[in-house]
Order: C-alpha cells, then sequence, then structure tokens
C-alpha cells in the first residue's frame, strides 16, 4: 500500500469519534469572528455596531488577494466589535453578534436535493469560491481560490481525506454522511482548474469510508479513491503529493503546483459544492470533541463563531482532570488559553487533554540517536535545527533549510530524550522568515 | 658529511631568498592602519559587547578614530567605560569629550505575582521568546514580563536578575553598564534604556500594557489604565499618553513626583528617591499600590521591601489556576 517515502510516524491513533454520526451543535448566544481566521492579510469589517446582519451575511470583506471575506453564521445583532482572545493566544479584532432567532439570507438553498450542474464557467467558480470565503478546512486555512488559480499547469488533484491527526474524525464523518456532495465538489474543483484527473486519499484506517466512497465515485468520471497506509503526517500537501503520484515538491518557495498538483481538505470540496451549487457561504464546519476524558466524543456540524466551552458542554461537559484543552489534533494542534476560544474556519477539533498526559517529559540531554532525523518527513536535521535556533545561528539555519520544516513534530514525538525540538525550531522558522522577508523588501 | 653541507646551504638560501620576497611583498601591500586605532582599542574596557552599537571595542575604536576626521565624536559613547572612557578616547584623538548621558537598564512591568495573577500555566521551553511566539503568557496581560529569564542571560555584567518573589527581573543599577544586551534581549520591549539621572533619581511608568483600562487592570492591579490623570497632573508636558499607556520623557521630567500620587494604579514609580516623611497624623491609607515604590538604593531602610514581599508570598498559590499552556 502506498504511503510517502521520508520519514514519518505512527502514533496511536485513538479515534474515539469514529462512526459518530454527525449531530448539530445548538445556537451560541453570542457569537464571535475573529477577523483574521486564514493566512494573508485580516478582513476589513464591512458592518458596524447595531447591523442587524441574518445568517450568510458578509461581515468582513477580504484585506488582500490572499485573504477572505467572513460570513455570519447567525442572525442577530452586531454588538460590538473588539480585541478578544482567539485560538493564538492572543487578543485579535473581531466581530461579535448577539444572536436573535436563526433567520437566513433568502438566497441561500437550505434544502438537501442533490445539485449535479452548473452553468458556470471555471473562472466563474473560481470568483464563487473566492466570494464565499473559502479557505483550506484542514487547518492551515490557506484561501482556497489562491491555490485554485496556480501559476504552473496543473494536472493532477488530490483530495486530501487521510486526516491523518490522530482523534480527529471530522472529514471521516463528513465523508460516510456527504460522500456525493464532496464528490460533486471534486467536480466542480476539477472544472475550475481544466484537469482531469482527481484522486481521493484515504488513510486504511478508515476501510468504510474508502468503500462508500469508491462506490459513489464510480459515476463520476476521473475520479479515482486512493487508499494509503496510516502513517503521520500524510495530511501534509508535499508528503501526500509524494504518496499519491511520487512527485516531490521542491524546497521553498517550491509550491505543490510546481510539480502539477493540487491538494485540497475534502472539508473544503463540501464546502465548495455547498458554496456554489447551494449559493451558502462557508459559516459551519463539522468539529471534533474529543479526549480520552470525555464522556460522549461527538462530531458536531457548528456554525462558526461558536464558543469551544459550548461544544465541550455538549459532549458531556470538561472532564475534573483536564490538562489542555487544545483546538485541533494532538500532533500540530496549540493549546488554548481558555475554552472560550471560537470555532474558526480552521477549527477541526477540540481535544481535552488529561493532566497526565498534558505534561512535557523531563528534557535530558540530546544522546545522538537520530531518532529526529529518520522521523523527519522533510528529511531535515532536527537536532542540528533547535540547536542552531538557541544559538541564533540564522545564517546556518538557512543554509540547513530550516524553511522547509513543516512542523508536524515528528521530531519531538520520537525524541526519547524529550527535547522541545520543535519549540525552538519553530521560533528559529520565524526569525529565519522574517530576515528573509526583509532581504527580499530591500 | 657532504650532504648534510648541501642540505644546510641548499635550505639556508632557500630560507634568504623567501624571507627577501616575503619581506618585499610586506612592504609593497602593506595595509597602512591608523596607530591611533590600536591605542583607542587600548583604553576600552574589552568587553566586546557591543552596547556603543559597533561590532566590538575594535570596531567601536576604528569609528571613533573615523569620527575624529569630522572632528566631533558626537554619538558615540562606550556605555560600559562611560564618560571617564570617553574622555580618554577624546584626549588621544586630540578632541573634547561632549558630556555623555549615562544610562541605565529599566524594567517597565511590575506585574509581580500578586498584581498579576497566574490564569493559565505554560510548561515550553524555559525561554521568553519561545513563550513569546507561543501565546499571549501565563497571566491575562499580554505585554508584560514573561519571567524566563532571558534578559538574565543577555547579561554579560551580572547586572540584572531574577526575583524569585516577584517573578521579574531586577536591575543592579552599580553593575548595570546601558549596554541594551538585555534590552534586545526582551521579545516584549520591557526593559528601557534610561538616563540615569540626578543621583540616579527617575520617575518611571512601570507598565507597558496597551489593553483599554478595564482588560488592562482585570489583567493587573498595577497596569496602566491610560486614565490621563499623570498627564494632567505633569506641569512640564513630560508625560504622553498613547495607546492607553502613558510614557514619561526623561528628558523633561523634573522629578516633582506629583505624577506618582496622581496615579491611581501606583503605575508610576520613583525610583531611588529617599524614603518620604510620613505625613503628620495620616494612618497608612488603603493605597497600598504605593508600597512597590519603594526605593531600591542600598541606602534604603530594610525594613520596607519585607512588608511587600509577604503579601506576594501569601497570594501567589491561590492565584493560579490547574488549566496549563
Amino acid at each position: 500500500m502506498k504511503t510517502f517515502r521520508i520519514g514519518g510516524v505512527h502514533p496511536k491513533e485513538n479515534k474515539l469519534s469514529a462512526g459518530k454520526k454527525i449531530e448539530v451543535m445548538d445556537l451560541p448566544k453570542q457569537a464571535v469572528f475573529p477577523l483574521s481566521q486564514h493566512i494573508g492579510a485580516p478582513a476589513v469589517p464591512c458592518v458596524a455596531k447595531g447591523d442587524l446582519v441574518k445568517v450568510g451575511t458578509k461581515i468582513a470583506d477580504a484585506g488582500g488577494f490572499v485573504s477572505s471575506p467572513i460570513f455570519s453564521s447567525v442572525s442577530g445583532k452586531v454588538a460590538k466589535i473588539d480585541a478578544v482572545i482567539d485560538a493564538s493566544g492572543y487578543r485579535k479584532p473581531a466581530i461579535i453578534i448577539d444572536v436573535e432567532g436563526d433567520e437566513w439570507e433568502p438566497t441561500i438553498d437550505r434544502s438537501t436535493t442533490l445539485v449535479h450542474d452548473t452553468p458556470l464557467e471555471p473562472k466563474e467558480i473560481v470568483a464563487k469560491i473566492q466570494a464565499s470565503g473559502i479557505v483550506g478546512m484542514g487547518g492551515a486555512c490557506f484561501p482556497t481560490h489562491v491555490k485554485l488559480s496556480p501559476r504552473t499547469p496543473v494536472d493532477v488533484i488530490i483530495i486530501n481525506a487521510v486526516e491523518c491527526e490522530p482523534y480527529l474524525t471530522a472529514d471521516h464523518s463528513l465523508m460516510m454522511e456527504k460522500a456525493e456532495e464532496i464528490l460533486i465538489g471534486v467536480n466542480l474543483i476539477m472544472k475550475a482548474t481544466g484537469v482531469k484527473k482527481a484522486y481521493i486519499a484515504i488513510e486504511n484506517n478508515k476501510p468504510d469510508a474508502i468503500a462508500l466512497m469508491q462506490e459513489k465515485a464510480k459515476g463520476f468520471a476521473g475520479i479515482e479513491v486512493c487508499p494509503l497506509r496510516v502513517r503521520y503526517p500524510q495530511g501534509g500537501e508535499k508528503q501526500l503529493i509524494d504518496a499519491v503520484v511520487g512527485r516531490q515538491v521542491p524546497n521553498p518557495p517550491g509550491l505543490p503546483a510546481d510539480v502539477g498538483a493540487i491538494v485540497q481538505n475534502v472539508g473544503t470540496a463540501f464546502a465548495i459544492y455547498e458554496a456554489v451549487m447551494k449559493n451558502k457561504p462557508l459559516f459551519e464546519r463539522v468539529v471534533t470533541v474529543t479526549g480520552k476524558g470525555v464522556a460522549e466524543p461527538k462530531n458536531l456540524l457548528t456554525r462558526m463563531g461558536t464558543p469551544m466551552s459550548l461544544l465541550i458542554e455538549k459532549a458531556g461537559g470538561m472532564p475534573e482532570d483536564t490538562g489542555k484543552v487544545i483546538g485541533g489534533g494532538p500532533m500540530m494542534g496549540k493549546a488554548l488559553l481558555n475554552a472560550d476560544v471560537p470555532v474558526c474556519k480552521g477549527s477541526s477539533g477540540i481535544l481535552l487533554m488529561t493532566e497526565k498526559e498534558s505534561l512535557r517529559g523531563e528534557e535530558q540531554p540530546c544522546i545522538r540517536c537520530a531518532k529526529c532525523v529518520s522521523a523527519c518527513p522533510m528529511g531535515l536535521e532536527p537536532y542540528l535545527l533547535q540547536k542552531l535556533s538557541e544559538h541564533a545561528e540564522w545564517g546556518r539555519a538557512e543554509a540547513e533549510q530550516i524553511m522547509t520544516c513543516i512542523e508536524c513534530g515528528c521530531c519531538q514525538f520520537t525524541c526519547p530524550a524529550n527535547r522541545p525540538l520543535l519549540d525552538w525550531i519553530r521560533m528559529g522558522k520565524g526569525t529565519v522568515g522574517g530576515i528573509i522577508r526583509a532581504r527580499a523588501a530591500k | 658529511m657532504n650532504v648534510i653541507l648541501v642540505a644546510v646551504i641548499a635550505l639556508g638560501v632557500l630560507g634568504l631568498v623567501l624571507a627577501a620576497v616575503l619581506f618585499l611583498i610586506a612592504k609593497k601591500f602593506a595595509v597602512e592602519e591608523d596607530p591611533r586605532i590600536t591605542q583607542v582599542a587600548e583604553v576600552l574596557p574589552q568587553a566586546n559587547c557591543g552596547g556603543c552599537g559597533f561590532p566590538g571595542c575594535s570596531g567601536f575604536a576604528e569609528a571613533c578614530v573615523k569620527a575624529a576626521g569630522t572632528g566631533s565624536l558626537e554619538g558615540k559613547l562606550c556605555p560600559v567605560g562611560g564618560q571617564e572612557v570617553m574622555e580618554k578616547v577624546a584626549g588621544i584623538l586630540g578632541l573634547t569629550a561632549e558630556a555623555g548621558e549615562q544610562k541605565v537598564a529599566v524594567v517597565r512591568c511590575n506585574g509581580t505575582c500578586a498584581n498579576r495573577p497566574r490564569t493559565v500555566q505554560y510548561d515550553g521551553v524555559r525561554s521568553c521568546r519561545i513563550a513569546h511566539n507561543t501565546a499571549g503568557g501565563e497571566t491575562g496581560c499580554f505585554y508584560g514580563c514573561l519571567g524566563c529569564g532571558d534578559c538574565v542571560a543577555a547579561c554579560t555584567f551580572g547586572a540584572i536578575h531574577m526575583n524569585p518573589e516577584t517573578g521579574l527581573p531586577e536591575v543592579d543599577e552599580t553593575k548595570c553598564t546601558a549596554c541594551g544586551a538585555c534590552a534586545k534581549a526582551c521579545p516584549r520591549n520591557i526593559i528601557e534604556l534610561r538616563p540615569m539621572g540626578k543621583k540616579g533619581r527617575r520617575m518611571v511608568v512601570r507598565c507597558v500594557n496597551k489593553e483599554k483600562g478595564p482588560v488592562a487592570k482585570k489583567a493587573c492591579a498595577a497596569a496602566c489604565i491610560g486614565c490621563g490623570k499623570c498627564v494632567k497632573t505633569c506641569e512640564f508636558e513630560a508625560i504622553t499618553l498613547e495607546n492607553n499607556l502613558a510614557y514619561i520623557d526623561p528628558a523633561k521630567c523634573r522629578l516633582c513626583r506629583k505624577c506618582e500620587e496622581a496615579c491611581p494604579q501606583g503605575s508610576i514609580v520613583a525610583m531611588n528617591f529617599p524614603p518620604r516623611k510620613p505625613k503628620a497624623e495620616v494612618p497608612p491609607t488603603p493605597k497600598a499600590a504605593e508600597a512597590p515604590a519603594a526605593p531600591q538604593t542600598e541606602a534604603a531602610p530594610q525594613a520596607e521591601p519585607v512588608k511587600i514581599i509577604i503579601p506576594t508570598v501569601e497570594t501567589a498559590p491561590k492565584a493560579s489556576e490547574n488549566q496549563s499552556v
């Protein structure tokens, strides 16, 4: 069975919420929409305090080409535009809306009937995706319309349905319930980019999803399901391209399009279907609430802006011994400062870690076992990059390809000495990135 | 015998010829260095701290000699050697040293464990730079000291140390050379180099929080809330208010201490002033916030700081919650 060639690890899967149906999350009393939910320029508010909004009303415009508009997920009144703590751990500007009723914009088609065809031209589809505020739903939140406007010719679309992060099952549950919608979404991506071939990559720990998608894909020309061996970080763009079509993306600033591939998350494909066929902008998503101490791990269809604490309540409340609340999966997710952080476009899951699990092991000296080197899926030397960052050797860190790091955390996961490798590398990457940008600006 | 003689002579001749070649090359390509550079470098403290803004002492010496060509040493100051060394440098270069201002590092955060309750626990690497990159920090204040001690590690003069009671760095003003290494190391720009002031006395807003009043106050009991009372009180227009934060311009401040009295939060601190005479018949007011304003000089009475420390120890463990970052 196929997988990527270099490195990787296999953490315990812990898919506690697998096979659970998607439940619809209740409406919050107040919804919070951070203006910076995506990579690129923050959105610019286009509503003011006191304005009435409906479900699907645009509340913030894109702040540039690499940016994305934001839509209200609730109906009600804009309470204020203020700074709130978001998943980054800092106070950032956000639009806060007091919820009143549940009135939708009349333009949104709320029926569940499948729409198979659209008269839209490829360029119009991309424009529609851009106007609907769609970003990569896997977690990185890169604006989708930018990816669909590649600078080099592309011959293959890969749909990322591997969900290699332990615990998370949002994409899995979405595939089980919305298979056909996803496939139409894939068709739309193919039409928009003029590509004739698409692969849906699924790890073989989801045999039910593989079987279902294979069955449904028979009705779609050019779409093929590609089962993959379970391996983290297979959901990384570069790893996935390597695993599915065996091409290697060049180092930054190289992009997947340079090897003729575009990778889109399965959630994104579904959002594209809803945006183009149902005229429904991106304002809700499936969020997995999980953790060993959680009473009922769930997959919840949640309106964006809902505080995570409500989702935790819905899943049986926060266990006594919770040590960390993590936004995302255990490998790449980020510990949150409090549970009132709102669900955003990239919130794939909420993981409650028990106190025992969440504690870091005692840091010990490097024993030169090179486990991090063999685990690194980008073929880097994490122990070296860590040292270079610690000693502020930015020039050498750049030469050792620190910018190639995808921050997957395999090195730190595998380190027997509990060394905080990724902490340092991430910091170094930020600094070196700044130096490179400053140099380019000169 | 012959072999040895031939070898000796051959090597000797070779040596002489090469020596001549080396001599000629050295003459022809000699780099002429101003002898004053070495002289200036010799009087510098050789701390190579970079505090002057040049790469080490030799770099500074070269810059001084170059500046001598323009006839002035303006803007050149060795923070470690101070005025004394600059006068020597000026003497070598045949100039007069301008009266440079002696500066000192000032920690502009008073978010002690008592003032600033912990809301989360950070268990990552003990490095301010990484903690700053990770999240807002362990307290509700996203501008204040992270307490991991990057400034302490950066100081080559042992002039800064963490006070375990307050969780904040403290500057030993007798050792501080104002090289600026700590200010550069701090990811939150809390440490500022300020003029030493007369007798070391100076007024400082010990807060860098730019949040609006209520948010700042909720995060830290000693936070500047941007109320502007100090601005109104100041008769010398030395205080400016920007982004909800007051700043005292050391050049304009006349050390009248009126702002200190006006500040409702006690975020304005008078450093190195002799203890105030207790006002007649006034019992210790609830203005406990004035307490951290206690002088930090060695001349300060020993009893006062102890009083401050006690509540710190009592409140700190209660404040922390079990949630961690």
